[in-house]
């Protein structure tokens, strides 16, 4: 009976995450005294670093916050400083961009699924051992994630920190013909990604229900990643302007990064949410991976996350290849970006890998930032991480104590947490 | 010959370096049929101290970074900065203008006295460093390149030559003529040029070379239209921390 056991597990510098977190959980007597995930990342102050910077300079300081994320950053640094100019980049623009970031999207996920995740389920530390046992299953994830680069490299110079997204447009355009190559390369892949798929399926999901609020972006045109507006499941829908009446920071004494609530607790946002969502909006081949690996909405399972992004991953290599494809029967049109400053105020609500970015830009006459504030996703899901692990522990109590700590590790690595992110949370009070 | 045993490290930073080293794709396996990676906490669980080569990302911004870096130093034969904000602090180094505290009570308010923090330093500041890898993000190719020499037994090639040097046998069109600034000829390279070879300025994120012309670099600026505050701007976007800026920002 768990009324009478004691736990301690305590889990330093969890590995295969992004940044640095710390597992803490103590039961006595069977009831739970502490059940959390310390966030001990040096805090940067990307906010007050930003203050006083030209606006033209934010999406190549804040895509710095992040190395994995760091096209999301760009994207939504970009969003938020035109909104704030009132300025509306051209259709090819948008276009650019959204294959920018379904490419990260295809190269953070396949990261975390490969690299991060499947080590805990083929039961080895790491990526590593398996080069020597499964080299096949290495090498594909290493190509399916070249391919993400690739595109990256294309259209924005690289993946880490791009450098022709500017505000206004790109510094550079690729030409039609390294569009098509790129299209090319993309549908040459399709077989890895089946493969994939015949990989996770054969891989045992830990079963684990709690009800939680979704929150993603929502859009009438399609599965909302670049734009939307801010939508619950439970039933709100907000403009990204009001995205303070989901996110209520607050800051708690173990982490460097702060929390989230919405009126109705902790929410979880990232693909598992996106897809709950907006499953309709899914590509034919995304909803036929679904299918295969037994996902349904509304799936309660955060374990399930993983299998999420897998189904993301298919949306984003078939909508990519239609993008690639518009922009080919288009054609590429020269544009030089020349944004004139304008006093104002900009919200960018962007979807990345793990969730809604908000960036929230205050800009002057001149073009100078007075006030900025970023919400980064994993912040938003701290919360709902802890609410897991505390209903986790007592469904798994009675396994050996090595057991409860991977299934505790397993469950953070499913959200994929980027920790270095959320503590460079940047925030101002708006009054 | 056992194969060195390298270790992965980062302080304050996005792990954007770290993670270029998992971008070279094409190459990763090969790498590890040379070297035994035994501490790469972002993409493995195993963990040992006993390594030969240490790369370290990130800066040092608080007391507790301290002891721990330089335990590293310590367990390694060779320590290598992997990066801008651990060779020269980089972006983070933008934080030094305010105080810590002031910068704790922008970003937390009220509860800023919760966290520890102090002015930024790169990693050289605390501990010996033994070779430097530029960039923000890293060249993976010089990361390569870096490693074949360790293999090899020969110093690693540090970069000596301003980015105009690598642009113009790039035949990239100059940065100035397509209308924009650039800090190209006073920064170090290595880069190949990437930044102007996709349209886009040069922001010294290699640091600023040690023999620069720093006034000349300021003339010419102005004669490109930069007022003070956008030259000011152009010298602290990555090399707020460098040397050569504060002297510069000395009344003479």
């Amino acid at each position: 009976m768990s009324d009478t056991i004691d736990l301690n597990i305590r889990i330093d510098h969890l590995t295969r995450v992004e940044g640095h977190g710390n597992i803490v959980v103590d039961m006595e007597a069977g009831e739970l005294t502490q059940c959390k995930l310390e966030i001990v990342e040096a805090p940067r102050f990307f906010e007050a670093m930003l203050e006083g910077r030209l606006f033209t300079e934010a999406p190549h300081i804040t895509c710095r916050i992040c190395g994995i994320c760091s096209v999301g950053h760009t994207t939504a640094a970009l969003r938020a400083a035109e909104t704030a100019i009132g300025f509306s980049p051209s259709r090819q623009t948008v276009q650019l961009r959204k294959a920018m970031l379904h490419a990260e999207f295809i190269q953070s996920h396949i990261l975390h699924l490969y690299f991060l995740a499947a080590p805990d389920f083929l039961g080895v530390g790491s990526v590593i051992p398996l080069a020597e046992t499964h080299k096949d299953v290495v090498k594909r994830a290493l190509r399916l994630k070249k391919l993400a680069n690739d595109a990256c490299a294309v259209i924005g110079g690289r993946h880490v920190h791009p450098i022709s997204l500017v505000v206004g447009g790109f510094t550079k355009l690729p030409t039609v013909e390294e569009l098509q190559g790129l299209r090319d390369t993309i549908v040459a892949a399709l077989p890895d990604v089946v493969e994939t798929v015949a990989l996770f399926k054969t891989l045992e999901i830990p079963h684990f229900l709690r009800k939680t609020e979704y929150i993603s972006l929502k859009s009438d045109e399609e599965y909302a990643l670049y734009e939307g507006d801010i939508y619950s499941s439970y039933g709100v829908m907000l403009p990204p302007r009001r995205y303070r009446h989901v996110t209520n920071e607050h800051v708690l004494d173990h982490s460097t990064a702060k929390r989230t609530r919405t009126a109705f607790g902790t929410f979880m946002v990232g693909a598992l949410a996106r897809v709950n969502n907006n499953f309709d909006q899914l590509s034919e081949g995304a909803k036929a991976v679904a299918d295969e690996l037994g996902f349904k909405t509304p799936c309660f399972n955060p374990f399930m996350n993983n299998v999420a992004q897998l189904i993301e991953t298919r949306h984003c290599i078939d909508d990519l290849v239609a993008i690639l494809d518009d922009l080919i029967a288009t054609g590429i049109v020269d544009e030089i970006p020349d944004p004139q400053p304008k006093a104002g105020r900009g919200v960018g609500a962007v979807e990345v890998p793990r969730g809604i970015l908000y960036h929230d830009y205050e800009i002057d006459a001149e073009g100078i930032l007075t006030q900025v504030n970023c919400i980064i996703p994993t912040g938003q899901n701290l919360s709902n991480i802890e609410a897991d692990m505390r209903e986790l522990v007592h469904e798994v109590i009675d396994e050996p104590k090595d057991q409860i700590a991977l299934k505790l590790e397993m469950l953070v690595r499913a959200y994929d947490p980027c920790i270095s992110c959320s503590t460079h949370i940047l925030d101002v009070e708006f009054v | 010959m056992a194969k060195p045993r390298i270790a992965f490290f980062d302080f304050a930073c996005c792990e954007g370096c770290q993670l270029q080293v998992i971008n070279l794709e094409a190459e990763l396996l090969d790498v590890l049929d040379h070297v035994d990676i035994v501490t790469f906490r972002e993409a493995m669980s195993e963990k040992s101290d006993d390594y030969d080569i240490a790369f370290i990302e990130g800066s040092i911004t608080r007391a507790s970074d301290i002891p721990r870096l330089e335990k590293i130093r310590e367990n390694a034969t060779v320590l290598i900065a992997l990066g801008a904000c651990a060779t020269i602090a980089g972006v983070n180094a933008l934080k030094n203008r305010r105080t810590p505290q002031e910068n704790l009570r922008i970003v937390y308010g009220d509860d800023g006295d919760k966290f520890e923090t102090f002015p930024v330093r790169p990693i050289d500041q605390v501990v010996e460093v033994d070779y430097y890898l530029h960039g923000c993000p890293i060249d993976k190719n010089e990361f390569l390149e870096m490693v074949k020499a360790l293999l090899m037994g020969t110093a690693p090639k540090q970069w000596t030559s301003a980015v105009c040097v690598e642009c113009k046998l790039r035949e990239n069109e100059c940065v100035y003529d397509l209308g924009r600034l650039c800090m190209g000829p006073i920064s170090r390279g290595g880069c190949d040029a990437i930044c102007p070879a996709y349209g886009n300025s040069c922001e010294a994120c290699r640091g600023i070379l040690p023999d620069a012309n720093i006034p000349s670099m300021v003339e010419v600026l102005k004669a490109h239209g930069a007022s003070e505050a956008e030259i000011e701007r152009r010298f602290t976007n990555f090399t707020a921390i460098d040397k050569l800026v504060q002297e510069m920002e000395q009344p003479q």
